[in-house]
């Protein structure tokens, strides 16, 4: 064996890991673009329906919801573009044959993937809410601090184990990511509620959609914002618990799913583009 | 366990085919067809073939990208079906036009997130990182944006992230495609350095360039149709094949050839005339016997312009095992 210092265990995943963030946290913010693709662009989006809302002359608080449902939709786009289709993209540059081989698995591969992903997409939901609020002259009451930011780590798990899962699925049966990941916008941005209390979908479609993570997750931190005037699905420690349900699914299901992609991907030849 | 540091047996590895024209029962590709090969530590070996022989099949089941489909490897001793893990703790893989990493990312910034995908401190990787870029000229571009590089800096930057773990076996596919004369050079030279630096350290490269593999192999494996059809040092290769080594000699004009395939020692002797000159093509029984045609030459007052060795390259032992050349061979498998 090499003479070269070399962790092995957990310090070799901590380390694998913060590898594969850089490119995510420092790669991604030299391209200033992101400040209009990723901030203006959702922003946009988010101010039509606040003016939809004040067209309609609907209570402030809607206009809180939409600007929460635009940051936390950063979340939704980064799990899909930069999670689940990830393997495809790197597929197709070279990485994901070079993923595959590597000593430490391809587990803190992903780890790094979603860790980089939840900060540069932080920035950018941060700033959405920010510059949202300013605005629109939001107010928010957060009479439970720890209580929120428990579900959104919680949500924010179970967001990342499913786009794990979908990394794998894409891999595997995607022809185009891109298809793929067009077909999880729309649908989920209507039916998790991003723009609206998703409870207006009624009880048994809201119940039916919360298989995303976001829509409990979004619900629950509503109910914290905006306190006795939201229109909860479930109360917030049924939609902590369901969202803690959910996470320790996704991740099992995700590590399922990686086994399985990598032994298919394995017997199939699907890791590489060329033979 | 083997102390082989790769050894196959038999081994087997079929794709799936859709229905074609040309395949229309979707019969399986045959990728690679009972491989048998053992390769000792410490040598540099090379596989041969066109496109499509299965060199690259090859050693994506001795990476462990790929299952056998029957049949046996083992890499450092390892199975690579059922000992994966102990298999990439101890290789590393550069492929030719290989475009990994991240364009936004500095030569040094990607070298040393590939550094932490194998655990090293930071302090030991970055060191290593300036110097393997010294050594393969690219230090001065390690603050240059991977996006920003010519296609051989970026195939050397490839070369250093492939070095980076120093592996106990390197698989090189193909690792001078596409690079310009003088890069091709810088990076075949640093792997012939790299290799002999330590001991115990195996190199498999493929490649389809006959002279690379002459330039670096210890021993050369030809792969056609997925089957290993000759497998020897590139001397031993050139020594089997027929016709062998043999003389060119260009003289003033000979009346009649017949005399010097009375010469003792001369097994062939074809003339031809051109441009008021005799070309002789002399195969003889040893080296030796050139003198003897030179003496019988200079006997009848005839002037001798020149005089060449012919030595066979792998190119004609390609085309004699196979029948073409390889580039007909590459024509033949991308049709």
């Amino acid at each position: 064996m090499s003479d070269i210092a070399r962790a092995r265990g957990i310090r070799r995943v901590v380390r694998a890991t913060l590898g594969r963030a850089y490119p995510r946290i420092i790669g991604a913010n030299r391209e200033r673009s992101w400040l209009f693709y990723d901030t203006i662009l959702p922003l946009l989006g988010t101010i039509a329906f606040v003016y939809v809302y004040k067209a309609l002359g609907a209570p402030d608080r809607f206009v809180g919801y939409v600007i929460m449902g635009g940051a936390t939709m950063a979340f939704w786009m980064n799990v899909m573009w930069n999670m689940a289709a990830q393997f495809y993209w790197d597929k197709q540059g070279g990485n994901l044959e070079l993923y595959m081989v590597l000593p430490c698995g391809i587990v803190p591969i992903l780890l790094g993937m979603s860790f980089g992903g939840f900060i540069g997409t932080l920035v950018r939901a941060v700033a959405i809410i920010v510059i949202g609020s300013v605005l629109f002259h939001v107010t928010y009451t957060i009479t439970q601090l720890p209580l929120f930011l428990l579900i959104f780590a919680v949500g924010i798990i179970a967001l990342y184990g499913l786009g794990v899962t979908f990394a794998s699925v894409f891999l595997m049966w995607g022809r185009e990511a891109w298809h793929m990941a067009e077909l999880f916008m729309e649908p989920v941005f209507l039916a998790s509620g991003f723009y609206f209390p998703v409870r207006a979908l009624g009880f048994w479609v809201g119940m039916g959609t919360s298989i995303i993570p976001l829509t409990l997750a979004l619900d629950a931190m509503r109910q914290l914002l905006f306190p006795e005037s939201h229109p909860a699905l479930l109360p917030v420690r049924f939609e902590l618990t369901a969202l803690v349900g959910l996470a320790v699914v996704f991740i099992f299901v995700a590590r399922l799913s990686l086994r399985k992609m990598e032994y298919l991907a394995r017997r199939e030849g699907r890791l590489s583009l060329r033979f | 366990m083997s102390n082989l540091a790769i050894e196959t047996q038999d081994l087997v590895r079929t794709y799936r085919a859709r229905k074609a024209p040309g395949n229309p029962l979707g019969a399986p590709v045959v990728a690679l067809d009972g491989v048998t090969l053992d390769i000792p530590p410490g040598e540099f070996f090379g596989l041969l073939g066109p496109n499509g022989a299965g060199k690259t099949t090859f050693i994506k089941v001795l990476v462990t990208l790929l299952l056998p489909t029957s049949g046996s490897a083992r890499v450092a001793g390892f199975d690579v079906v059922g000992q994966a893990q102990q298999v990439r703790e101890r290789i590393s893989m550069v492929s030719g036009g290989e475009h990994s990493g991240y364009g936004l990312l500095t030569v040094r910034e990607q070298l040393w997130m590939f550094s932490q995908f194998y655990g090293m401190p930071t302090r030991t990787a970055l060191a290593r990182i300036d110097e393997l870029l010294r050594v393969v000229g690219l230090y001065e571009e390690r603050s240059r944006r991977v996006s920003a590089l010519s296609t051989g800096m970026r195939q050397k930057m490839n070369m250093v992230r492939g070095l980076l773990p120093d592996p106990e076996i390197l698989f090189l596919d193909e690792p001078t495609v596409g690079l310009d004369v003088e890069a091709a050079r810088d990076v075949r030279a640093y792997i012939k350095e790299w290799i002999h630096a330590a001991p115990g350290r195996t190199i498999l490269l493929t490649t389809h360039y006959m002279h690379e593999a002459e330039e670096l192999c210890d021993r050369v494996a030809i792969i056609h149709k997925g089957r290993i059809v000759a497998c020897d040092t590139p001397a031993a290769l050139r020594r089997r094949t027929a016709g062998g080594t043999y003389f060119i000699l260009t003289t003033e004009p000979l009346d009649g050839t017949a005399w010097v395939s009375q010469v003792p020692g001369v097994q062939r002797a074809d003339a031809r005339a051109s441009d008021g000159r005799t070309e002789l093509r002399l195969q003889l029984a040893d080296d030796g016997v050139i003198a003897g045609v030179v003496k019988a030459l200079a006997d009848r007052e005839r002037r001798i312009f020149s005089l060449q060795k012919i030595e066979p390259s792998l190119e004609d032992v390609f085309v004699q095992i196979v029948g073409r050349r390889l580039e007909e061979a590459d024509e033949g498998g991308r049709a």
